[in-house]
């Protein structure tokens, strides 16, 4: 009944399926015959009222209800009248479980939605001209399907709470919240991070931090989650276009940014397009209309990861398996989501040996920008802006990171989110779909396959694999098309292993071994994993890849708005396309990276350089708030 | 204090031979036996009882609960108090025959937070039932084992509603849960659970002591047995009184001494108000329901001055979830407020009934359900009182 769309596991104790409800065998599966308007349908047993209308093309208005999160029934929106009862019910929790006879627009129905409507305006501070969301608000939607042309019970002008702007990563403004809670279900039971929740009673609930506190100072992860699912302008990321519109009208400033694929693979939504349309190309020619002096791809930098992580994680096997060297973590973990690493530094603050010491792409191409690239261009680091433009809202914390100015100066600037990005090409008035395309700038240009499937789930281990096989075999990862099936899908926690057989001398001692790795996306599934690990059950795993979000980068929290399962899919789809079309698709035969170790990295993958540019240490911060 | 005039429940000296009653019978005799009697609920929504218990004895599962809703929050109400300070076996061995009836072997009192004076004296009779085998392993004898603890509420008004009260002894913010699922099937942690009123209880023991036809004799066809009242407000004698169901508002304003009074709020703030005119209805579960709280208002009572209160009351208490209770519970306290600065126009007053309505029906749980009964019927019999005040 209250189970989670996609998970019961995630599902809080008071919402769990119940096992003991006395359902006679034969009714489950079974088909329940309901009428809707007036019109017969068959609904299947147990389904709710609001899946079997949208199932059939009745449209039900929902707040509160999210199809990646539990069932809530409490913005009431949705209430549908019920033969026979007093009250309405919420379609979105109403399981279907008789024959009942529903009405979906009755006059109760109506005036009740339209009470519900003009009750959450009057309490919504504001106007819609002056607010982010204008033209993606739920609220704002509802007021238009409802036709409010007045506030019926006044509308509230004071503020109430100051704008938290303390993270680097997330803005909350609670003056815009309607309580839906959808960060409360995102944060506790989708993330299993539980920072947010609702205190107080009455007109004085609000949702808020452990003890109030700013943002920053609880063990939020930044994984922006909560802003992709706030229906409102409550939620949203640390916008720096103002600071980087500035660095691109200085004359002084050589601003070059960085474009991840899963933002690429999104950010036609926010141009009209249906998802699943990569708009790679296009956006290069419109970022330089817009003026930033170079394009280039973090998938040169995301090949760059896999050099190095993928050494470490050969070399971590040696050291293991031919040394014995006891201070050797296995699994090790990938480190390239931000929220991620923010997680295990509060969460398993013991356990950050296990994860690769190599930066994120992100933060490896700032570090070889602003080192390698002012180089090779003459120009002085101090004047070049790195912004990076990323799906994420994390990597603006991860790229103000005390640690992350190993070039010796700040080496990301900016981190840029998907939403923001496409505010800025808007208000040049280009309309991205129509841009010619062109390519990535040089010295870094094309790059392979592999760093572009980073983006979804599965992509950072299916990339490592291609690389990591082929150094220690001499041969392709044995899979049609080098594409690495197992590692594919939005399955929670994967697992699967490649055997190493007959290896090159050097890799001797890996011969016969058998390749483990697990792939887990989402913190709740990370969290599965970690207990796995504490447990010690995970001792023959080599290698684990950890996303914070759902679907992976491609669903970030700094990804258009909306999302669900379904866009997701779309966009992992357009990732991979992406991935079969190019020449190159292996970390390690793109020759802009081979350059790079060739001119600059002269000790090679995991040598004293790149251990100075491209490598980090963590921080075991615990999640014990002061 | 009043004495306590006896009919059901004050007539028995606390304790009863109900329970020993009842463990020689079948659990399906005690829930046929309980539907049989007209038992409803206490707490004033009025459901069956015997229903309520035949559901969660058909429920399958390892682990059952028996709750007892002690969380006597109504403003208005002292009538559990008295119960569990002077009847206090009556009480548990109803629960004790719950848990025989539903297959369940814990239960759980749940004493509002205001209580917590009662919690020594309410431990003591745990103990004493122990040691009397009155409860624990094999009671008096029986194959059944069953024990009772007791935990506190904080003062949240919600946590009188069931599923809220439920979130809370899983020790989660007092709210309502949605339905279906009904306790009935997963209540507590999960499991099949009964919550009833500290009188539903009370009476279940009454019951089994005395017989179905005994019980029958007292209330209406639709409202079986008596009903405590706790009457509080402009009148002689204020307390609590145990009344058949079917006595009208006129009879008791009598026996309180009351008889001038020019309205009665039967059910306490999300209860009605019932003007004189009205006084010869009666109350039961068909006519007036209440939990129990019966407020008399004498003829210089500002009646909007005690719809505001009421109105602030539950701006304060709703639990914050559904949007109609959080949000609405203000719109109508803020009407009030403008009829009392001559400012509320009666096209205005017209859209918060109409507000009030769609709270009715549109509210999550109870609470939100019931808030602006106050509001629309202390503005529908006063209107006229009101505003020529004004």
């Amino acid at each position: 009944m209250h189970t989670c769309p996609t998970d019961p596991h995630r599902t809080p104790v008071s919402n769990q399926p119940h096992t003991v409800r006395p359902v006679p065998q034969g009714e489950i599966g079974s088909q329940v015959h309901v009428e809707i308007n007036g019109k017969p349908y068959k609904a299947p047993f147990g389904a709710t009222i609001l899946e079997v209308c949208r199932e059939m093309g009745i449209h039900i208005p929902t707040l509160c209800y999210h199809k990646d999160l539990c069932l809530a029934g409490l913005c009431r929106v949705c209430v549908v009248e019920i033969e026979g009862m007093r009250t309405l019910q919420a379609a979105c929790t109403f399981p279907i479980t008789n024959p009942i006879k529903i009405l979906t627009a009755s006059e109760k129905v109506r005036k009740a939605r339209r009470h519900i409507v003009d009750l959450l305006i009057s309490d919504h501070v504001g106007e819609c001209y002056s607010c982010h969301r204008n033209g993606n608000c739920e609220l704002q939607s509802l007021a238009k399907e409802y036709g409010v042309d007045s506030y019926r019970f006044g509308h509230r002008t004071e503020r109430r709470y100051e704008i938290d702007r303390s993270s680097y990563s997330l803005v909350r403004d609670m003056d815009k919240c309607i309580l839906c809670r959808r960060c409360v279900r995102t944060c506790i039971d989708l993330q299993e991070v539980g920072v947010l929740e609702a205190v107080n009673r009455g007109d004085r609930t609000k949702i808020t931090t452990f003890m109030d506190k700013p943002i920053a100072e609880v063990i939020c992860i930044n994984c922006g989650q909560c802003i992709n699912r706030c229906p409102t302008a409550a939620l949203k990321a640390n916008d720096p276009s103002d600071e980087i519109w500035r660095a691109i009208e200085d004359p002084t400033k050589h601003v070059v940014i960085q474009t991840a694929p899963s933002p690429r693979a999104a950010i036609g939504e926010e141009f009209g397009l249906p998802p699943g349309r990569s708009m790679t190309r296009e956006l290069n020619t419109a970022l330089r209309l817009i003026g930033f002096d170079k394009v280039f791809d973090t998938n040169f930098s995301a090949d760059l990861t896999i050099m190095e992580e993928g050494t470490e994680l050969l070399l971590r096997l040696k050291k293991k398996l031919v040394d014995g060297d006891p201070t050797v973590k296995l699994p090790q973990f990938t480190s390239c989501s931000p929220g991620w690493v923010k997680y295990i530094e509060h969460f398993y603050p013991d356990y950050l040996d296990h994860l690769s010491t190599a930066k994120s792409p992100q933060q490896m191409f700032g570090a070889v920008i602003k080192t390698f690239y002012a180089q090779e261009s003459g120009i002085d680091p101090k004047d070049i802006v790195t912004v990076a433009l990323m799906p994420c809202s994390a990597k603006k914390f991860e790229c103000n990171r005390p640690e992350m100015n190993d070039s010796g100066f700040k080496d990301v600037d900016y981190g840029l989110t998907t939403r923001e990005l496409a505010q800025m090409i808007r208000e040049t008035g280009i309309h991205l779909p129509e841009m010619a395309p062109s390519n990535f700038d040089e010295p870094f240009g094309e790059a392979s396959g592999a760093g572009l499937i980073f983006g979804a789930t599965g992509g950072v281990m299916e990339a490592a694999l291609r690389t990591a096989y082929e150094i220690v075999t001499g041969r392709e990862v044995p899979f049609k098309n080098l594409d690495i099936t197992p590692c594919r899908g939005f399955e929670g926690v994967r697992q699967a292993s490649v055997k190493l057989e007959k290896v090159k001398p050097e890799w001797s001692f890996l011969e016969g071994v058998e390749l483990r790795f697990m792939i887990a996306h989402g913190t709740a599934n990370a969290k599965t994993v970690m207990d796995a690990l504490v447990r010690g059950e995970l001792d023959d795993i080599h290698f684990i890849e950890i996303m914070a979000c759902p679907g992976g980068c491609l669903g970030g929290g700094g990804q258009p708005i909306p999302t669900s399962q379904e866009i997701r899919a779309k966009r992992a789809e357009a990732i991979y396309a992406e991935d079969a079309s190019l020449p190159i698709r292996k970390s390690h035969e793109n020759p802009h990276v081979q350059y790079l170790y060739e001119r600059f990295l002269t000790d090679g993958p995991c040598g004293h350089l790149s251990h100075k540019l491209l490598h980090t240490h963590y921080t075991k911060r615990g999640k014990y708030i002061a | 204090m009043p004495s306590r005039k006896g009919i059901v429940l004050f007539d028995t000296k606390g304790s009863s031979n109900g329970l020993a009653n009842a463990l020689k019978k079948t659990r399906q005799d005690i829930v046929m036996e309980i539907r049989e009697s007209g038992l409803r609920g206490r707490g004033g929504a009025g459901f069956p009882t015997g229903t309520k218990w035949m559901l969660a004895a058909a429920a399958i599962a390892d682990r059952k609960y028996v709750v007892c809703n002690a969380d006597e929050g109504e403003p208005g109400t002292f009538k559990d108090r008295v119960l569990l300070d002077e009847y206090t076996d009556l009480v548990f061995e109803g629960m004790v025959i719950a848990g025989y009836a539903i297959g369940a072997t814990h239960g759980i009192l749940y004493l509002r937070g205001e209580y917590r004076y009662m919690l020594a004296k309410l431990e003591d009779a745990l103990r004493r039932m122990r040691s009397e085998n009155r409860l624990g392993e094999r009671i008096l004898g029986s194959d059944f084992s069953f024990d009772i603890t007791i935990r506190l509420g904080s003062g949240a008004y919600v946590c009188g509603e069931e599923t809220a009260l439920i979130e809370s002894l899983e020790g989660h913010r007092g709210e309502a849960r949605n339905r279906p699922p009904f306790p009935v099937n997963t209540g507590y942690l999960g499991c099949p659970t009964i919550v009833n009123n500290v009188e539903t209880f009370a009476n279940v023991s009454v019951i089994m002591a005395q017989g179905v036809e005994w019980y029958k004799q007292y209330g209406t066809d639709k409202s079986r047995g008596t009903k405590l009242v706790s009457v509080s407000g402009d009148c002689e004698r204020p307390g609590v009184y145990e009344i058949p169901f079917g006595t009208t508002v006129k009879e008791l304003l009598k026996l309180v001494g009351g008889e001038n009074a020019k309205a009665v709020q039967i059910g306490g703030a999300s209860g009605i108000c019932v003007p004189r005119a009205d006084f010869h209805r009666s109350i039961a579960f068909e006519d007036v329901a209440t939990g129990g709280s019966v407020i008399v208002f004498g003829e210089h009572r500002d009646m909007l001055h005690v719809l505001k209160n009421f109105m602030e009351f539950f701006v304060e208490e709703s639990c914050g979830q559904c949007t109609p209770c959080r949000l609405g519970n203000p719109v109508l306290l803020d009407g009030v407020e403008k009829i009392g600065r001559g400012e509320c126009s009666m096209n205005y007053l017209q859209e918060l009934f109409d507000l009030g309505a769609s709270m009715q029906i549109a509210s999550k749980c109870g609470l939100g359900q019931s808030s602006p009964n106050p509001f629309i019927s202390i503005l529908t019999h006063f209107q006229d009182e009101i505003f020529s005040q004004r």
